[in-house]
């Protein structure tokens, strides 16, 4: 990463004095960065938001942006646009009139504006709905209407707040791919806000998922996809299944199941026989038994379920919960109540540590 | 058969609009009996006594009292609603934006005064600004001549304003609480100062409880009787006082009458312009 523009050093906030609400958060961002803040409602995603944004005051910490600190700059100076979920476009104005308010505020020309303001609504798609009036549009438009209006003044950043939570899943994945090529083609460093995975997964070039008020991972999306640092993230990103190991022999990369048995991994060096850790297997790297795998186990099906390309299969092996995704084809014989034969190979297990 | 079967509906919505009507028979009686009859009898009486002419309301037209009162009562109306603005919108706008128990709090200081008799309240007014009253106390202690203030269309004008500031409150706070929170956050962040955030976000979304407050407060200081008899000038009346006086002093009966249906006529008029532009049925909210 190239020098950092954006930095929140140590930032903490508590509403009420004692519990926090957000608890030493420290990140940077790179200019033109698109970065997506995952996590469950009340994880301190949106608190980081609203801090950056200059609406609520951190009670501890700092932001700097192109190392400058704005904790005193009042949300107007800060330069910051922002899309909120419920698209807050002003009902009392047209599309173009939206656009325009942040020109107008800048006391910008009116014909100048007006330019700017209908240029912008042509890379958002809109320029044939200047005239119209928000409750003329629908969801994607006004939110099309809401992205525009935060990009047209250049801002410094560009924050979403769940922009795309009120829209259906198609017009939802179309929008998606709509954000990121506009906020490429501007190169504007942005923070996205999301509960959902397969949205931060698809969007970022970096993901940082927060739980319980805490940072708890940041890193590309294959980082936090296939080596999260512990079992929220796991969970949280993608489906999962969390097996408890007792390791045999790190350095040679051995452990043991309880109910699978046996198991080979990837080395373990400096971690002590004898300590727990868990297994993260995605269902994905399951995949029928082959001939001389090195991990396998054997698993009673309870539930198949077709997506047609693929198939999730849930059951048990042994007393441990499994789920196992495999392709569509090889899923087809596969009867419930059955049992079936499973491997994986040692390199795909991701081994979280203890907490 | 069809014929029966499409009838019955038709039966059955009759007999719930004649329920209906029944429902509301009380009190159209009462209000045929203490309101629409006198009410036309008024209007009859405008044009008859002592003598059948439109002379009254000829007078009123012509001879220059009569209009100035009109003017004055106008006048007063306008001073008052624009008064009542200026004061309840900062108000209803702290009320709009502070939390929950803030906000009921501030919510039942404002409808005391609406639970208190007005005419305690103007009373309390008479203490309050009498020539020993505590204002003129401190203006003498401050070492000045202590201004007249009751019996003055100052006085009047300040009573009547905080006796109707509730109405213009509760209309201004029924839309500014509508109002989106993200709209002026929003605007903040798009670069708006506060004053800005007011000027181009709050008032145009804010505008329909503006009018309606501003026409709620009018037409009922228009009409307004006790507090302009008690607290105001003598020289300086409105119309309700002189209809008032008319009828007890001079048993002036077919000039009041013929005051009091220029004086509805008015207060139709200002309903009627407010009508045509936001609909009657959200006056009161």
């Amino acid at each position: 990463m190239t020098k950092p523009y954006l930095e929140l050093k140590n930032l903490s906030k508590s509403y009420d004095g004692r519990s926090r609400a957000l608890d030493s958060v420290n990140l940077t961002a790179g200019k033109g960065e698109f970065i997506t803040f995952l996590g469950p409602s009340g994880s301190g995603k949106t608190t980081t938001l609203m801090l950056i944004a200059g609406f609520e005051a951190a009670s501890e910490g700092e932001i700097l942006v192109d190392g400058v600190s704005i904790g005193r700059v009042p949300p107007h100076k800060r330069g910051i646009g922002i899309v909120f979920q419920n698209y807050a476009l002003f009902p009392h104005r047209t599309a173009l009139q939206n656009v325009m308010f942040p020109l107008q505020m800048r006391k910008l020309p009116k014909a100048q504006a007006t330019e700017k303001a209908r240029a912008m609504l042509a890379l958002v798609g809109l320029e044939h709905f200047a005239e119209r009036h928000p409750r003329e549009m629908s969801g994607g438009q006004q939110q099309r209407v809401a992205l525009a209006r935060a990009l047209v003044f250049d801002p410094a950043l560009l924050l979403l707040d769940e922009p795309l939570g009120a829209l259906d899943k198609n017009l939802r994945e179309n929008l998606q791919i709509e954000i990121k090529r506009i906020q490429r083609s501007l190169g504007v460093t942005t923070i996205f806000v999301t509960h959902d995975q397969s949205e931060a997964m698809a969007m970022s070039d970096r993901i940082v998922v927060f739980e319980g008020g805490r940072l708890q991972q940041a890193g590309t999306p294959l980082d936090v996809y296939d080596r999260p640092v512990n079992d929220f993230v796991a969970r949280f990103v993608g489906d999962s299944n969390l097996l408890p190991l007792r390791l045999t022999d790190p350095a040679a990369g051995t452990g043991e199941i309880p109910g699978i048995g046996p198991v080979r991994l990837p080395a373990q060096p400096g971690r002590r026989a004898g300590e727990a850790a868990t297994l993260l297997l995605r269902p994905e790297v399951l995949g029928l038994a082959a001939e001389g795998a090195a991990n396998t186990c054997r698993m009673q099906v309870e539930t198949v379920v077709h997506f047609g390309d693929s198939a999730l299969i849930i059951g048990r092996a042994g007393e441990t919960p499994l789920r196992a995704r495999l392709p569509g084809l090889a899923a087809q014989g596969i009867a419930e109540d059955s049992e079936i034969a499973l491997s994986w190979n040692p390199t795909a297990g991701h081994l979280i540590p203890a907490a | 058969m069809s014929a029966a079967v499409t009838a019955s509906p038709e039966k059955q919505a009759g007999g719930s609009s004649l329920k209906s009507w029944l429902l509301l028979a009380p009190l159209m009686v009462f209000l045929a009996a203490f309101f629409l009859v006198p009410l036309a009898q008024v209007a009859v009486m405008s044009v008859t006594d002592p003598e059948f002419g439109f002379g009254h309301y000829v007078d009123i037209a012509t001879d220059g009292f009569h209009l100035r009162v009109l003017l004055d009562t106008f006048l007063t109306a306008l001073v008052v609603s624009l008064c009542c603005l200026l004061l309840g919108f900062p108000l209803a706008y702290a009320m709009a934006a502070a939390p929950g128990g803030m906000a009921a709090a501030m919510m039942v200081v404002v409808t005391m005064s609406f639970w208190t008799s007005f005419l305690v309240r103007t009373y309390a007014w008479m203490v309050l600004l009498g020539n020993r009253g505590p204002i003129a106390q401190f203006v003498q202690w401050l070492g000045f001549e202590a201004p007249e203030l009751l019996f003055t269309r100052f006085s009047s004008t300040v009573a009547m304003t905080h006796i109707l500031l509730p109405y213009m409150v509760l209309s201004l706070y029924g839309v500014l609480k509508r109002i989106e929170p993200s709209l002026p956050r929003s605007a903040a962040s798009l670069g708006a100062t506060p004053l800005s955030v007011i000027r181009h976000v709050v008032l145009p979304l804010a505008a329909p409880g503006i009018a309606n407050g501003l026409t709620l407060v009018f037409v009922l200081c228009l009409g307004f009787y006790v507090t302009p008899i008690l607290l105001g000038s003598p020289r300086e009346q409105m119309v309700a006082g002189v209809i008032g006086q008319q009828v007890e002093e001079f048993l002036a009966f077919g000039e009041a009458s013929a005051m009091a249906m220029v004086l509805l006529a008015s207060t139709l008029v200002v309903l009627g312009l407010y009508h045509r532009r936001f609909g009657l049925d959200r006056l009161w909210g």
